[in-house]
């Protein structure tokens, strides 16, 4: 089953409403609350991410009896180094967004840590797609 | 399949099925069925918020009869600080106290008595606990929402008693070691919440209860406050509790917590504002905090559904008294209880999850329940109207597919049928009147705002 979001870029006010719907789906489909505790941390930093570096995005969630995918694509200034921006730490977040408290560098580490396979690609000037996966 | 416990209950002869309650219960735990509210069990979390909406009093607390005390030769009150905040500044706690012994109580004893062992123990526990915040057990109702609603929280609760239940496990002992059998015993709450009766009643034998019987606040108040008033005799010796500290004072109301633990400490009172904070707690969006003192009822206890008076002067009353008692750090000599103290066995006790938002316990069938409800809600306008007695489109859609409701509930599709011809007129009708009554649509003058209202 696939569930759509739109996210725009810049409204940190609405950053996490894809997420909540999504734990709430989970929690309907009886899957484990650790299960869902993971998906839902690295969702949101996920979407986040969109907020605070792309103009807008959409995320696709597909939801089988073996796994949870999520996609998240936006249109922004992509990544040019993926291996750099994994490492801990490492944020290229402007300082408004850091006063907000985000833009710590731990987004995509974070991800990493809470889904089973992620993916990275980006196209600097286009936009940056993240692939994740969990297993059921 | 674990049976729960519910304090708050529909007298379906005085409800008219006027959806207040079912508009603003915040677990979505309302249904109207034949013209009356149906709360659901496995959503119910007590906070009593239909209670507070119900325009009839329709909606009541089931609690024990006082008469149920003289089961037991040790009959003990056990009454929380913001009892006392209900009264009049004019009106002792001595008067107040001894006039409880008038009503057949052999002993008063304060709900918050522990909150000094509590909050050493709490801090304690902060320490070694991995998972931030450390969430306070103090609020049955959130401690049920977490439950039931958020279980992959429940490594953040604390194991530490709520003050009632440890201060009633003191007393317990207490009196124990001065010889009196167990089954002689009796510790009477008297609660200012629904919540607090569903824990009590709800205990398993197991888990060994503590608290025998339960005393609405209100219905306490309003008989003390009978006896006071016509009591003539104010000057004869009255018994004397040792007075609580300050901080014991203060401690059920908001930041009552918050302010005496250590570290980095947040307080979110009422419902609807626990259960967004808890949504974003889950989503890690909250930055580090130590500790979460979680209230359902705005201003903490003195906002509970059972106080008689309004809360923010029961808040004013209780600072003044606290205030008093600054200088004074309490006349508890613990001293005399070191051993029972030393027992911390007697103060901790774990909360399970309850998990009963999931649409089946089987994920195939769940994953084909949510693709009709997503189906179902193509059809359905999504005004949330509540003319179905279902709280919201979304929860029709869900009650549809747990076979409990049928699109027909629907006012707007029944339009629609009528129109394609596939509905007559008179099952219309009979659709409506399965929800909402077979007299809803009469006339009658005689209902709230009507012109023979109270005729």
């Amino acid at each position: 089953m696939e569930f759509i979001y739109e996210v725009d870029g810049g409204d940190f006010g609405k950053a996490g409403n894809a997420s909540s719907a999504v734990k709430k789906i989970l929690k309907q489909l009886n899957v484990h609350p650790k299960i869902v505790k993971r998906t839902v941390v690295a969702l949101y930093e996920a979407e986040v991410n969109i907020v605070a570096h792309a103009y807008k995005g959409i995320i696709r969630v597909n939801i089988t009896p073996e796994y949870i995918e999520i996609v998240l694509d936006d249109k922004g200034p992509g990544i040019p180094d993926i291996e750099l921006a994994m490492k801990e730490g490492f944020s290229t977040a402007s300082p408004k967004v850091r006063e907000m408290g985000f833009g710590a560098g731990m987004g995509l580490p974070n991800i990493k840590k809470n889904v089973d396979e992620l993916n990275v690609s980006s196209e600097v000037d286009h936009g940056t797609i993240v692939e994740m996966k969990t297993y059921l | 399949m674990i049976q729960i416990y519910h304090a708050l209950k529909v007298d379906k002869d005085i409800c008219y099925g006027c959806t207040h309650c079912m508009n603003v219960c915040p677990t979505d735990a309302v249904r109207i069925s034949d013209g009356k509210a149906l709360i659901l069990k496995k959503r119910c979390i007590d906070c009593g918020e239909c209670l507070k909406a119900c325009p009839v009093d329709a909606i009541y607390v089931e609690q024990d009869d006082l008469d149920n005390i003289f089961e037991y030769q040790c009959r003990i009150a056990l009454v929380p600080a913001v009892f006392t905040g209900q009264f009049p500044t004019y009106v002792s706690e001595e008067e107040i106290f001894s006039m409880m012994k008038e009503l057949g109580f052999t002993h008063v004893f304060q709900a918050e008595f522990m909150v000094d062992v509590i909050n050493e123990l709490m801090d304690e526990q902060m320490k070694i606990n991995n998972e931030k915040p450390l969430i306070s057990t103090f609020c049955p109702s959130v401690m049920r929402l977490i439950q039931v609603r958020f279980p992959a929280l429940i490594d953040h609760i604390a194991s530490v008693k709520p003050p009632v239940d440890a201060s009633a496990a003191f007393y317990r002992k207490m009196l124990q070691n001065q010889g009196v059998p167990d089954c002689q015993i009796g510790i009477f709450y008297v609660t200012p919440c629904a919540a607090k009766i569903a824990a009590i009643k709800g205990w398993s034998e197991d888990q060994g209860a503590v608290i025998n019987g339960v005393i609405n606040m209100r219905y306490l108040y309003n008989k003390l406050y009978a006896k006071i008033k016509n009591n003539k005799d104010r000057d004869r010796e009255l018994p004397i509790l040792p007075h609580l500290s300050s901080k014991a004072i203060q401690w059920s109301l908001t930041r009552g917590e918050a302010d005496n633990m250590k570290g980095r400490c947040l307080a979110v009172d009422e419902i609807h504002n626990v259960i967004e904070f808890l949504e974003r707690l889950e989503n890690d969006e909250i930055p580090t905090v130590d500790y979460l003192e979680l209230r359902a009822c705005d201003q903490g206890c003195a906002g509970g559904v059972l106080l008689h008076g309004n809360r923010f002067m029961t808040v004013d009353r209780m600072k003044r008294r606290a205030y008093q008692l600054e200088s004074v750090a309490g006349d508890v000599d613990w001293k005399e209880y070191a051993e029972i103290i030393e027992d911390r066995n007697l103060f901790v006790s774990k909360i399970d999850p309850l998990p009963t938002i999931s649409l089946d316990q089987d994920f195939q069938e769940a994953l084909k329940k949510m693709e009709r409800i997503r189906n179902l809600m193509c059809y359905l306008p999504g005004i949330d109207c509540g003319a179905c007695g279902s709280p919201g489109c979304q929860a029709l859609a869900e009650d549809i597919v747990q076979k409990k409701a049928n699109l027909s509930n629907c006012v707007f599709l029944q339009r629609m049928m009528e129109k394609n011809k596939k509905l007559s007129s008179e099952h219309a009708i009979r659709i409506i009147e399965r929800t909402w009554g077979r007299d809803r649509l009469d006339k009658d003058c005689k209902k709230i705002g009507a012109k023979n209202e109270g005729m």
